[in-house]
């Protein structure tokens, strides 16, 4: 007797929404992580008026990645480390469930993140980044990294280096995400015409579905028993 | 000695036997054909009106990239016969297509920065092809450290499997992100492109008498064959490391 697939999605989810109102170990982190990213980033590159518009959606998907690496690394660690990871291959639950239910619950935790950053960059920089097709394409990118994020760190969490191998595996694999978000946010945000960032928002929406229905097939094999 | 080999596993003993008479005939005509495409591309083929002696590198550029395809190609073969059958030659297989793939592209990558510092007037430029191709051979060049970073060996082949089959992605981008974004400024050299004002040459039947045969070579039997000898030798690899973990154990 296996739990219907939407059962134990539901809840993981739950579980590890529980689990962060309790600790709020993972949202808190990656929102201060991606704060000082914004700052350091701002002072580094000594963003002024001009320079903002040109660099300001390579900063803010630079500092997305970024956060949503340490939340990823974290959130998986959480469940090696407590024994949790055993004990969800016991249940009788499919692995795709296992894999949906963990990559929903990184989603929504990096989309907080991303969706309290947006408003502040847009106080920082004085630029319209609260457009319905920015936030579009944020959640867009961010489930992207969450569904290859899921699944790499299901298998560097397991490894002996952990943590240091999960930027490795993942930034070249995210670069195409990380491409066409970059693009379709700089398109939306200069006031170009739609059929101008059009294109690369499509090509994200494509690859977001080609690594989501991989990782869905793959994920059984990188939970050995 | 032979009584000690039986206790290994069948395909271990195997590869451990001088080399099949196949892959020895494929490696002679792989060097033959080598040295021919060679002649064809620098003697056979006429000089480029405009580009000069430099477009006959051409000839090596491009078959080098669709090399890297098979090459990574089989790794996605290998990867996943991998994982339905857990068979270990097939990691080998894989793991070997990597490494061949990566060499193959980073001639690709070699032979095209040569190749734009006459034409385009710099070594690289941040071109949405260009930066696909260094975007796949970073993802490969990952796989290599990923793979050496995992200690236990069932799960490192069957990490290694789902990563090499995700890897493929960046390849199929570099291939196809002509078509996507269009303002590459790498020439199309098949079918018709507006980037031919830049760089580009028509495909004339002096390209074409050099380049297929080039493009065949590499598209299979460089490939194959370079990743034949690579899995023997992983195979060798392995079983040097088990005759040595006997040898302490007695």
């Amino acid at each position: 007797m296996k739990t219907p697939f939407i059962n134990s999605v539901a809840a993981i989810i739950g579980k590890d929404l529980r689990a962060e109102m309790r600790a709020r170990e993972l949202v808190s982190v990656m929102a201060l992580f991606a704060l000082l990213s914004i700052l350091v980033f701002s002072f580094a590159l000594e963003l002024d008026r001009e320079a903002r518009e040109e660099a300001v959606s390579g900063v803010l998907w630079v500092t997305l990645i970024f956060a949503s690496l340490l939340g990823f690394n974290r959130s998986m660690a959480q469940e090696r480390d407590q024994g949790n990871l055993d004990a969800l291959l016991l249940a009788p639950i499919s692995r795709a469930a296992i894999f949906v239910g963990k990559l929903l619950g990184n989603f929504i935790f990096t989309l907080i993140v991303a969706l309290a950053i947006l408003p502040l960059m847009t106080a920082l920089y004085g630029l319209a980044l609260l457009d319905g097709w920015i936030i579009v394409t944020t959640t867009l990118g961010i489930f992207g990294f969450a569904t290859i994020g899921t699944l790499l760190a299901t298998m560097t969490v397991q490894t002996q280096a952990r943590e240091a191998l999960l930027p490795i595996a993942m930034l070249p694999i995210a670069l195409p995400f990380l491409l066409t978000a970059v693009r379709a946010t700089k398109g939306v945000l200069s006031g170009a015409p739609a059929a101008e960032w059009q294109g690369p928002l499509g090509m994200l929406a494509a690859i977001t579905v080609i690594y989501l229905v991989l990782c869905l097939l793959l994920y059984e094999y990188v939970l050995e028993e | 000695m032979e009584e000690k080999t039986k206790s290994l596993p069948t395909d271990l003993r195997m590869e451990a036997n001088p080399p099949p008479r196949l892959l020895r005939v494929l490696t002679v005509v792989t060097i033959l054909g080598f040295a021919g495409t060679l002649a064809l591309g620098l003697k056979v083929a006429g000089t480029d009106i405009q580009q000069g002696e430099i477009q006959r590198i051409f000839y090596i550029h491009m078959p080098s990239f669709f090399g890297a395809f098979t090459a990574f190609g089989l790794t996605v073969v290998g990867g996943v016969i991998y994982l339905a059958r857990k068979s270990e030659r097939w990691d080998r297989i894989a793991l070997a297509g990597v490494e061949v793939g990566l060499a193959f592209s980073l001639i690709n990558l070699l032979t095209g920065s040569i190749w734009a510092r006459p034409i385009w007037n710099t070594w690289w430029t941040w071109d949405p092809r260009l930066t696909s191709a260094a975007i796949m051979c970073l993802t490969y060049a990952a796989y290599l450290m990923l793979r050496a970073g995992i200690d236990d060996p069932g799960k490192r082949r069957a990490f290694m499997s789902v990563y090499g089959i995700l890897a493929f992605v960046t390849v199929l981008i570099t291939l196809f992100i002509i078509r996507i974004v269009p303002e590459t400024i790498h020439p199309v050299i098949v079918g018709a492109s507006p980037q031919n004002a830049q760089g580009g040459f028509e495909a004339t039947s002096g390209v074409v008498i050099a380049l297929v045969p080039s493009l065949l070579l590499w598209l299979t039997l460089m490939p194959i064959t370079i990743i034949w000898h690579r899995v023997r030798l992983e195979a060798r690899i392995e079983k040097l490391h088990q005759l040595k973990l006997q040898a302490l154990s007695e």
